[in-house]
């Protein structure tokens, strides 16, 4: 019988999965954001406020958006794009979190402290 | 009209690291196909094969191992020079980088899972540098990088197990 599992490699599995296990509380602990900001057609409509719950529409290309704020969270609740990807995107809550509505240009971010980058194309 | 012949001898590590480069490349193709939940998780089977050539040939044979596959894999699913081709180029030079220093850990207590798990930690480290360096400059790395690591660790500790198993002596060919 070889020896299967070594004291280093119990040492080393342990190092590693709590390793990954700090990752996930690290990449999880984004502060939760403060205000929220909505463009239209690229131009910013509204610089909202997280606390304050309530919904507000704006007007996109093809239709209106409903922009529902409760608690804290933020979400697209309705909108005339085809495919729906904002609405399912459900509520978002913290910095860095977007949300776009393609074809009816509407968009809602919420914005982290600082900004590295204006754009980025692929 | 002479015809010179130039020729080489290759030495019996050369044919053996060609063998094993060979296997691994059938490796990389193969996963290459296999369907993913999300992008980067992989078994990581190729690893195996950088595992064998550094436990039977020493951390040098391993290095040219790992970089025939990389390259020659990526020539053969014509994905050479792609940002794909970098990420696997960046990922095998951190685990052989890991690998160069885990492997004068004391023997008899770290085995090849811990050369795994180091190996896959250097993989995704470099990797995810190169990515965020070079092609996701964003927060959206983040969220992704715990899924990757948990899968990274899992699959290091299975490829670790099975190479260990690979290196045991066929108890039916002793016996």
């Amino acid at each position: 019988m070889k020896h299967p599992l070594g004291l280093g490699d119990v040492l080393c599995i342990l190092f590693f999965g709590a390793v990954v296990l700090a990752l996930f509380n690290w990449s999880w602990q984004h502060a939760p954001a403060q205000e929220a900001i909505v463009r239209v057609g690229g131009k910013i409509e509204h610089r909202l406020s997280l606390r304050l719950n309530q919904t507000v529409t704006v007007k996109g290309a093809l239709g209106p958006t409903e922009i529902e704020i409760r608690q804290g969270q933020i979400r697209i609740s309705r909108d005339p794009s085809p495919r729906q990807y904002c609405v399912q995107q459900g509520w978002l809550q913290r910095a860095g979190q977007t949300a776009i509505c393609l074809p009816n240009q509407v968009s809602i971010e919420l914005p982290t402290a600082t900004h590295s980058h204006d754009s980025l194309s692929f | 009209m002479t015809v010179s012949v130039f020729s080489l001898a290759p030495s019996q590590q050369d044919q053996y690291i060609a063998r094993l480069a060979c296997l691994g490349i059938v490796l990389s193709v193969v996963e290459a196909y296999f369907p993913s939940p999300l992008p980067g998780v992989k078994p990581g089977l190729a690893n195996l094969v950088t595992l064998l050539a550094l436990q039977k040939l020493g951390w040098r044979a391993a290095v040219a191992v790992n970089l025939i596959r990389v390259v020659a894999s990526a020539l053969w699913l014509g994905s050479l020079f792609t940002p794909g081709f970098f990420l696997a180029l960046s990922g095998a030079c951190g685990s052989l980088l890991l690998l160069g220093i885990a492997q004068y850990l004391p023997k008899p207590w770290f085995g090849l899972i811990s050369l795994s798990l180091f190996s896959a930690a250097g993989h995704l480290a470099a990797q995810c540098l190169l990515a965020w360096l070079w092609l996701l400059p964003s927060q959206g790395l983040l969220y992704f990088l715990p899924f990757l690591a948990l899968s990274a660790w899992l699959t290091a500790i299975v490829n670790g197990w099975l190479c260990q198993r690979l290196l045991e002596p066929h108890h039916a060919s002793t016996a």
